[in-house]
C-alpha cells in the first residue's frame, strides 16, 4: 500500500500537484487518469523520488520515503518495477537483453535460468519472436510491452506503469490491462497506472484518482465512474457521443435494466422500451457517489 | 558564481561515484566493455596521429638542424624527447577529448534525455557509480597504454621520415636514441597521461549525466565537455611542466 499525504510540487513557479492525497492500496490497479497535461507523470515520478516533493508525505507500506537516505531508497526501488510513457529501453542492448538486465544485477540465478525467466515474461506480453531485435528495430507498441516485462520481471513489490497501452490496438491493449491486473492480484502488488485509456479505466479501474489542474478532484471505481455527476469527470471521460452512448448502455446493465451479455432484444422488445429516457431522467437525481 | 556550481555539482558526481557495487560481476563486464569502447576504438586514430608527428618533428627538425657543429644524431634526441615529452601525451589526449569525450557526453546524454538513466535508478542502481565509473576507470588504464603506443609509434615514424629525407641513416637515429635517455621524462609522460585521461573522462560523464532537454542539448552538451577538456588539459599540462619539471 503506498499512501500520498497533501503532496505539492511546483517547477519554477508553476504549480503541478496542488494538496494531492490517496491511497493506493495493493492487489488492486490504482489508476491516475486526467487529461495530457495534468500531471500524471510528474505525480508518479515524485512517488519513485525522480522529482523530489515540495512538501507532503509519500508511505510505502507505512516506511516514509520521503524521508529516506539515498541508500534506502536504493533498497525500497529494488522492489519497484517501473514502465516509463517513453518506454525508456536501453538501446544499445537487445529485447532480451533489456528484460535480462534486472535478473543479471540483482539474483546470481544461471544463464538458462534467467533466459527462461525472460522469455515467460515475454510471453505474457504476447512477445515471443523479438528476442535479439534491438529497441531502434521494433515498434512503440512493441516498446511499450518489452518495457512492462522488464518492469515485471523480478516479481516486484510495487508497480508503476505510465501509459501501458497509448499506442497499442484496443486488443494487445487488453491483453496487457488484464496481464496487470491477475500479476497485481497473483503477487498482491500494489499497482499504479496513468491512463488517459478509456478501455482500461472500465476494465481495470478498481480504484482510481482523477487528476484536474494538480488537484484530485475525483477519487471512486470503475462502477462509480458511470454514475458520478462530477461534470468535469464527464466532460473527460465522456468526451464522444460513443462513450456517452457505452456510459448509457452500462448504467442500465449496472442496475440490472438490460443484461450483461450485450444483448439488447429484450430492450428492444419490450414495450417499455423508453426506458432509457427514463433512466437518463432519473439520472439526474442520482446521488454522485464521492 | 556559475562556475563554483558547476564545480560544485561535478565534485558531488564524482563523490557519487564511490559507493559498492550491487553487483561486481556487472560492473566488472562495464569496465571490460568500456575499456574496449575506449582504447580499442581509439587506436587507429592514436595509431596514425603518432606515425604522422613522429614523422613531421623528425622532418622539421632535420630542416633546422643546418649547423654542422651539431651532430645528426642529435635529429634522433629531439624527436624522441618532443614525442615523449609533449606530443604523445598531450596531443593525443586533446584529439582523444574529441575521441573519447564526445562518446561519453553523448551516450551519457541520450541515456538522460530517452530516461535511461531514470530507468536504472529505479531498479535500485547507483548510475553514477554504474555509469560514471567504470568509463573513468576504463580511461585511466587505456589512455596511459595509448599514449606509450603512440609515443612509440611516433618514434618509429620519425625514424622512417629520418631515413627517407636522407639526412641521417636509421643506423644513426637508432644510435641517437639511446643517447643521453632520460628515465624520468618517461614518468613524466605517464604523470601527465593519467592527469589528462582523468579529465577526458570525467568531464564528458559530467556534462552528458546532466543534460536536461532534448537532442539539442546532447549536442551542446558535448560540445561543452570537449571544449573544457580541452582547455584543462592544456592548464594540467602547464601545471605539470611547472611543478614536476
Ligand atoms: N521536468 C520538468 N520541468 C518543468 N516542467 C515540467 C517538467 N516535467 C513536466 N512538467 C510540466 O508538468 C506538467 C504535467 O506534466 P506531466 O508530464 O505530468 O503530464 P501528464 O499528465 O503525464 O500528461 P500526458 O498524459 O500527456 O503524459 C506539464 O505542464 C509539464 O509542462
Ligand atoms: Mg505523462
Amino acid at each position: 500500500m503506498i499512501e500520498l499525504k497533501n503532496i505539492y510540487k511546483a517547477f519554477d513557479d508553476k504549480e503541478i500537484l496542488n494538496d494531492i492525497s490517496a491511497v493506493f492500496e495493493s492487489g488492486k490497479t490504482n489508476l491516475i487518469i486526467g487529461t495530457s497535461g495534468s500531471g500524471k507523470t510528474v505525480l508518479q515520478k515524485c512517488m519513485v523520488g525522480l522529482f523530489e516533493v515540495d512538501s507532503g508525505e509519500i508511505i510505502y507500506d507505512g516506511k516514509p520515503f520521503t524521508l529516506m537516505t539515498q541508500e534506502e531508497r536504493k533498497i525500497l526501488r529494488q522492489q519497484i518495477g517501473m514502465l516509463f510513457q517513453g518506454s525508456a529501453l536501453f538501446d544499445s542492448k537487445t529485447v532480451q537483453a533489456n528484460v535480462k538486465f534486472p535478473l543479471d544485477m540483482f539474483t546470481n540465478w544461471d544463464h538458462n535460468k534467467k533466459i527462461k525467466r525472460v522469455n515467460e515474461v515475454l510471453d505474457r506480453v504476447n512477445l515471443n519472436d523479438s528476442n535479439k531485435k534491438f529497441p531502434a528495430e521494433i515498434s512503440g507498441g512493441m516498446k511499450k510491452r518489452v518495457g512492462i516485462a522488464r518492469a515485471i520481471v523480478l516479481n516486484p513489490k510495487y508497480l508503476f506503469c505510465d501509459e501501458p497501452n497509448s499506442g497499442l490496438d484496443p486488443q494487445t491493449s487488453l491483453v496487457i490491462d488484464i496481464l496487470i491486473r491477475e500479476i497485481t492480484l497473483e503477487y498482491n502488488i500494489t499497482t499504479i497506472i496513468n491512463t488517459h485509456d478509456m478501455n482500461s479505466v472500465m476494465e481495470i479501474g478498481q480504484n482510481i484518482l482523477y487528476l484536474y489542474d494538480g488537484k484530485n478532484e475525483w477519487v471512486g471505481n470503475n462502477k462509480q465512474i458511470i454514475f458520478s455527476k462530477n461534470d468535469k469527470l464527464n466532460k473527460f471521460i465522456f468526451a464522444s457521443e460513443f462513450l456517452r452512448d457505452a456510459k448509457d448502455m452500462r448504467m442500465l446493465e449496472e442496475k440490472g435494466i438490460i443484461d450483461n451479455d450485450r444483448n439488447m432484444e429484450d430492450v428492444i422488445s419490450d414495450p417499455e422500451s423508453n426506458l432509457l429516457m427514463k433512466d437518463n431522467e432519473k439520472r439526474e437525481h442520482h446521488p454522485d457517489s464521492e | 558564481m556559475k562556475f563554483f556550481t558547476t564545480f560544485g555539482a561535478y565534485l558531488l558526481l564524482l563523490k557519487g561515484m564511490l559507493t559498492k557495487p550491487e553487483n561486481f560481476k556487472m560492473y566488472w563486464k562495464e569496465l571490460m566493455h568500456q575499456c574496449v569502447e575506449i582504447g580499442i576504438g581509439s587506436l587507429p586514430i592514436v595509431a596514425i596521429i603518432s606515425l604522422f608527428m613522429g614523422a613531421v618533428s623528425a622532418a622539421q627538425t632535420a630542416y633546422q638542424l643546418t649547423n654542422p657543429l651539431v651532430s645528426k644524431s642529435a635529429l634522433a634526441q629531439v624527436v624522441r624527447d618532443t614525442v615523449i615529452l609533449e606530443f604523445a601525451p598531450t596531443l593525443v589526449c586533446i584529439v582523444l577529448a574529441g575521441v573519447v569525450g564526445s562518446k561519453i557526453a553523448g551516450e551519457l546524454g541520450n541515456m538522460r534525455i530517452s530516461e535511461q538513466i531514470d530507468a536504472l535508478e529505479i531498479m535500485g542502481i547507483n548510475t553514477k557509480s554504474y555509469l560514471v565509473m567504470p568509463k573513468i576507470l576504463a580511461a585511466l588504464i587505456t589512455i596511459p597504454l595509448l599514449v606509450v603506443i603512440a609515443a612509440v609509434v611516433g618514434i618509429w615514424g620519425g625514424r622512417i621520415a629520418a631515413g627517407m629525407t636522407g639526412i641521417i641513416s636509421t643506423d644513426d637515429y637508432d644510435k641517437g636514441l639511446l643517447e643521453n635517455f632520460i628515465v624520468f621524462n618517461v614518468w613524466f609522460a605517464l604523470a601527465k597521461a593519467y592527469t589528462f585521461a582523468f579529465i577526458i573522462s570525467s568531464i564528458p560523464a559530467f556534462y552528458g549525466y546532466n543534460v536536461k532537454g532534448g537532442a539539442l542539448e546532447i549536442g551542446r552538451a558535448s560540445t561543452t565537455a570537449v571544449v573544457t577538456s580541452c582547455i584543462l588539459i592544456l592548464f594540467a599540462d602547464y601545471a605539470l611542466a611547472a611543478i614536476l619539471l
